[in-house]
């Protein structure tokens, strides 16, 4: 030590969470009342830790963690104070992190939860963020969530938490994590890479690592997909130089191990194909290198998962569309979508991806009508600005007028 | 200190002071002069101390109603008059006076429309009841 005061370094801490709470969950505690005594332990350590740093801050939280617990037991009846010492001295655990994440997982993504539920209690009780975090990031109230995320904790109560669970719902509830902080204020896209990569460490499951690399090879352009002032930056104007090479080359890496993993009698599952495709984005130096016919053979196997694609996975067959368009042609594209029209056609992305194809074809009239269908449509206000500056930049081409620079407004006196 | 709600409207209320075509049918660069004064506001209202909430909302509505012990919801979707109201996004502000309110209205009424000039969009000022 310097004899500065102690930091608490936060990201240590929280690597602990799964790790304590795990171990009482295992030894029989109830996940309700475990995560509750934690939390208490938590905020204790926050409190103690600065100037008294303990030797082993795994061990201390589960020995605070266990007296709340036997404090809380006290408190509902006397008729446990036999088992008071039993409960307060902690049980030695076995160092088995990266099972203890996986055990931990497999009980806040249990399939009788509801997803919004799942996700609140994954990044609380695994990833050991405060009800306070994890509501910022969903946009609502704490005390909502906190409503949530008890109402989630009580509808474990007393259920047999083992394995196996299902590991395709942990993969569905850290990518929701993940893409929900793509668009929200606190930094929920690192922690749902974080949980994914350790997530990497205790399965072998090949679309475990195709997750943690497409999200990660999509992360590795957040820092090009804003401009200053928050407008979106489309992929093909996106400056490539800000693209995190770091990140990329992890992503391609991690993606080759999952591919490697995979038996030879299975076809990859969706987050590798997917990393595929953002993989080969990534790769290309500009937009016109981009290996579009690769891009539209993994669109190919990315559609043939679902037996109606369709209606199960519009977001493959909109993309799939606009391969099409790059490799066979603007009008190609656009047949591929007229298919479509009866089932997608009342979806903003239909109309985006059209405007698009319009664009390609040299038709901004068209792409115009297309943009403006789209903003109409758009559920999200930075996609709906720019859907509304495309059809806008469109009709301006039609006319052969180019973009000026707005005039800064005048402040309100 | 009172709270008001400062409403926009797609459609509904006093006839148009100055009738406007869609945004995207605007320039592009009056596009761009809207949303950065549109940013601008958020900015101020918030360095002011006096921003709540600030949503939009699309323009997609359903009217629902209960349709009785062993029916479903009644719902209509519309197409609705073009009359009828139609909210397109509020500010929620805290401020001190309705005067305040008013004048914050009228300053974000004079949002740069196509061409550069002021767009003049009423702007339905409606006081929070409080607890």
């Amino acid at each position: 030590m310097t004899g500065e005061p102690h930091r608490l370094d936060e990201g240590a801490l929280r690597v602990l969470v799964p790790q304590v709470l795990a171990g009482l969950v295992r030894r029989g505690e109830d996940f309700d009342a475990a995560e509750d005594a934690l939390q208490e332990a938590l905020l204790e350590a926050l409190r103690v830790w600065p100037d008294a740093p303990p030797r082993d801050p795994r061990a201390w939280l589960t020995t605070v963690a266990s007296r709340r617990l036997v404090d809380a037991r006290r408190s509902e009846t006397a008729r446990l104070r036999r088992e008071e010492t039993t409960y307060a001295e902690p049980r030695p655990l076995a160092p088995e992190e990266g099972d203890d994440t996986l055990f931990l997982l497999f009980c806040c993504c249990h399939p009788e939860l509801p997803p919004a539920s799942q996700v609140a209690l994954t990044l609380r009780a695994v990833g050991g963020l405060t009800t306070r975090e994890i509501a910022d990031a969903f946009y609502v109230p704490e005390a909502t969530m906190a409503q949530r995320i008890s109402r989630a904790k009580r509808s474990l109560h007393g259920r047999r938490l083992e394995r196996p669970g299902d590991l395709a719902v942990v993969l569905r509830v850290l990518y929701l994590a993940y893409t929900t902080g793509h668009v929200g204020r606190v930094g929920l896209a690192a922690e749902a890479i974080r949980l994914a990569r350790q997530l990497t460490l205790a399965t072998d499951e090949p679309e475990a690592r195709g997750l943690l690399a497409l999200m990660l090879l999509n992360h590795a352009r957040l820092p090009a997909r804003l401009d200053a002032e928050g407008r979106i930056v489309p992929l093909d104007r996106q400056d490539r130089a800000l693209w995190d090479t770091r990140e990329i080359a992890e992503g391609v890496r991690v993606l080759q191990s999952a591919l490697a993993m995979q038996a030879d009698e299975r076809p990859p599952g969706r987050y590798q194909i997917e990393a595929a495709i953002a993989a080969l984005h990534d790769d290309a130096r500009s937009a016109d290198e981009t290996a579009w016919p690769q891009i539209l053979a993994w669109y190919d196997d990315l559609v043939a998962l679902t037996a109606h694609p369709v209606r199960q996975d519009p977001a493959a067959v909109l993309g799939r569309a606009v391969a099409v368009g790059h490799v066979l042609g603007a009008a190609a594209g656009l047949r591929e979508t007229d298919r479509l029209r009866d089932v997608l056609g009342g979806r903003h992305r239909w109309h985006a991806v059209r405007g698009h194809l319009h664009e390609l074809d040299g038709d901004p009239e068209a792409a115009a009508v297309a943009y403006a269908e789209a903003a109409r449509l758009a559920t999200n206000v930075a996609e709906r600005d720019h859907l509304v500056r495309q059809a806008a930049g469109a009709r301006a081409a039609v006319a052969g007028r180019g973009a000026e620079l707005p005039a800064d407004p005048q402040p309100l006196p | 200190m009172p709270k008001y709600l400062l409403l926009k409207h797609y459609r509904g209320g006093p006839e148009q002071h100055r009738p406007f075509p869609p945004m995207d049918q605007w320039e592009p660069a009056d596009v761009e002069a809207h949303f950065a004064f549109l940013r601008h506001v958020n900015e101020m209202l918030e360095k002011s101390g006096e921003l709540v909430d600030v949503q939009a909302l699309t323009p997609a509505q359903t009217w629902v109603r209960y349709g009785g012990p062993d029916s479903a919801p009644v719902t209509t979707e519309g197409p609705h008059p073009e009359t009828s109201d139609l909210v397109a996004g509020w500010y929620l502000v805290d401020v001190e006076s309705h005067e305040r309110a008013v004048e914050l209205a009228s300053y974000i009424s004079s949002e740069p429309g196509p061409g550069g000039g002021p767009l003049c969009e009423w702007i339905d000022v409606r006081e929070v009841m409080s607890h």
